[in-house]
């Protein structure tokens, strides 16, 4: 069950910056990277310019496991209250990475029914437009 | 307590250079800036628990704390316009007079010249606020809505009023900018011009020219904010915090004040002078050199007034030829540049500049410049400082 | 000469609110009002939902004599919105009432334009739902 689009509606951009740029350059590649504090080696989602542990503004892009878990949900139901550009119902889910980081995304393939905290998911790459490749989850076998 | 006098120390000062693009984000520049500004303190981003951000500006608190390891805040607070410099500066020592604070960073950063921004401004009619609807229902249809109109307006009449020439605005921009080219930091740094060359500027709104309006810059700035008693275990030498002060009037308006008796002056920036003179117990005769909100040239005449510096209508021969506001005249002004001849971030140079003056690190030095003056928010909501070296 | 506006680029159009629609309404109807307080009778514009003075909220919609005089003056030699053709002029005026109002001249050149010259309000249909208070020399 893949999400679906209202096509009359464009879907927002992400805002693409000089501290997040590593980060989309790989979604578009279909590689999710994380950013790593070159100085104390600290894993870093989502980018900022400078590494809360150490201060240092020294960062290097590395890749990411592509495992996590369903750390929690949300099940938009209702129009009104949902991105007008994507049709109801869909599920937001905040993944908790093996790699150490949480991301916000979507369910790949899981029914609102199907999904529970602690699932086990990877990392997919869901192209939206020619401009728009999203990473979003599907279950893992375990 | 009635007043903040000597409760208050500047204790670290961070200004990013002036360029046309910063090819960073302005988070970037704020968190590089923070953190030169706690280094130059003798501070880590542990020891912050309070933040005082301009109403306007991109970085929120919670990208700051989150990208500088921030854990502990107990007090974030905001100023907003044109004011916002020494309205933070006064909003930090408050925090740290009344105790809810230990440390407070004040920051501003801004790529006014790229415009890389890190949110698109979203606004529309909906969500407009007064005053901006005041602008786009009775100047905007007009054709007036622009910075440079709003203030020639009051120029305008402020030259009928005191029989004054616009060539005679030259003067002010003409110093800030050989003050700027002492400044390495400077978008101007080695490039002085001559009052001929002010003549020469192009006339954006009659009777103003480009010249007379401020540069706009990518840059940040940080100040941290303590306790006299912290201040003494500190790097630097203190800078205290002597008197400071908002004001505002009825029909105050950002830049377009035009619905009261006068317009002719900046009565605010006159208020706010009483109240910082009064509660640093000194007179204008004591300051050795003033940071004047020089966003908009002519605005600097008239603040010399409203401070008391000169009499009314007479802050244009105050300022003709230059010798009594240039390093070496009675009364220097804006000695890194400031909003015309360093780049533009809102007044906060202004601040960083009077700390400099003080701890006597400024490229262009007054002599025991023990005292200094901040004006900021010429032409709207004011605020100022007195700073000092000594307790 | 009067404000020369570029068609292919529309105007800023006044947001209308509660607290202004009565002033746009009398433009529209070729009629310069301004707000009055019905309390203390003190005449105030912009509009605004108290009377500053007496800080009533009655207030009533007052038509103006539409006479006044130039109170300061500028001329925009770079247009900020390609709407407007520049160079052009923005007045602001002082009404009888002892108003004020941002405006633009008409049939005028901007160097015949000064401080204290008595002007009359003219109403100029400038596009489809926009009417705009404009001014031109008397005497």
């Amino acid at each position: 069950m893949v999400m679906e689009y209202n096509p009359g509606i464009q879907l927002l951009r992400p805002r693409v910056d000089f501290d997040n740029q590593g980060y989309w350059d790989g979604i578009k590649q279909h590689k999710l990277i994380f950013q790593k504090c070159k100085y104390c080696g600290l894993l870093i989602h989502r980018p900022r310019p400078m590494c809360p542990r150490c201060n240092s503004m020294d960062m290097e892009w590395v890749p990411s496991m592509g495992k996590g878990t369903v750390y929690s949900w949300v099940n938009f139901v209702y129009a009104n209250a949902a991105y007008p550009g994507i049709k109801v119902p869909y599920l937001v889910v905040v993944v908790e990475m093996l790699d150490g980081v949480r991301i916000v995304s979507n369910m790949y393939d899981v029914p609102p029914d199907e999904i529970y905290v602690g699932m086990p998911v990877e990392v997919v790459f869901d192209d939206i437009a020619d401009d728009l490749t999203l990473p979003k989850f599907k279950r893992r076998e375990v | 307590m009635n007043n903040i006098k000597n409760r208050a120390a500047i204790v670290g000062i961070s200004m990013t250079k002036f360029s046309k693009d910063s090819e960073r984000t302005e988070l970037y520049l704020t968190c590089q800036c923070i953190k030169a500004a706690l280094d130059d303190a003798g501070l880590t981003p542990d020891d912050v628990d309070g933040l005082v951000k301009q109403t306007d500006d991109a970085s929120d608190e919670h990208a700051v704390t989150s990208s500088m390891g921030m854990g502990n805040l107990t007090y974030f607070g905001e100023s907003r316009w044109g004011a916002a410099p020494s309205a933070m500066a006064m909003r930090a020592a408050m925090g740290v007079a009344t105790g809810v604070a230990n440390y407070i960073v004040v920051y501003r950063s801004v790529n006014g010249a790229s415009k890389r921004r890190m949110t698109p401004s979203m606004r529309t009619s909906g969500q407009m606020s007064t005053s901006d609807l005041l602008q786009w229902t009775f100047h905007a249809p007009f054709g007036h809505m622009s910075n440079a109109g709003r203030v020639a307006m009051i120029v305008r009449r402020y030259m009928h009023e005191f029989g004054i020439n616009n060539d005679q605005f030259g003067w002010v921009p003409t110093v800030c900018r050989e003050h700027g080219a002492r400044n390495a930091n400077s978008m101007f740094y080695q490039k002085p011009i001559a009052f001929e060359d002010y003549l020469k500027s192009k006339m954006i709104v009659e009777p103003l020219r480009r010249m007379d309006f401020y540069e706009e810059a990518d840059a940040a700035a940080a100040l941290v904010v303590t306790t006299p008693e912290r201040a003494k275990d500190l790097k630097q030498r203190p800078v205290y915090v002597l008197g400071a002060a908002q004001h505002m009037a009825l029909e105050t308006e950002e830049l377009t004040s035009y619905y009261r008796p006068s317009i002719s002056g900046l009565p605010e920036m006159g208020k706010v002078g009483e109240k910082i003179f009064a509660m640093a117990g000194v007179t204008p005769k004591d300051i050795k050199c003033v940071q004047l909100d020089d966003s908009y040239g002519p605005f600097v005449p008239m603040q010399l007034e409203e401070l008391g510096f000169c009499n009314q209508g007479e802050g244009v021969d105050f300022c003709n030829r230059g010798d009594r506001i240039r390093l070496g005249g009675e009364l220097p002004l804006n000695t890194s540049g400031g909003s015309l001849g360093e780049g533009h971030i809102h007044g906060m140079n202004h601040v960083i500049e009077a700390v400099r003056q003080i701890r006597g690190t400024s490229t262009a030095q007054v002599k025991d410049a023990e005292l200094v003056l901040v004006a900021s928010g010429a032409g709207g909501p004011a605020s100022g400082l007195i700073l000092g070296g000594k307790s | 000469m009067s404000m020369v506006y570029d068609t292919e680029h529309p105007v800023p159009i006044p947001p209308i609110i509660w607290d202004n629609m009565g002033y746009w309404e009398g433009i529209n109807r070729h009629e310069l009002v301004f707000q009055r307080c019905k309390e203390c009778g003190t005449w105030r514009h912009p509009p605004r939902p108290v009377c500053p003075k007496c800080r009533s909220f009655e207030k009533e919609w007052t038509p103006s004599t539409g006479k006044g005089a130039v109170y300061s003056w500028v001329t925009y030699q770079e247009s900020p919105h390609p709407g407007f053709k520049a160079p052009y002029s923005v007045v602001l005026l002082e009404m009888e009432e002892g108003v004020r109002l941002v405006s633009n001249m008409v049939d005028i050149k901007p160097e015949e334009i000064s401080i204290g010259m008595p002007v009359e309000v003219v109403f100029e249909d400038i596009a489809e739902g926009l009417t705009l208070p404009k001014f031109r020399k008397v005497g």
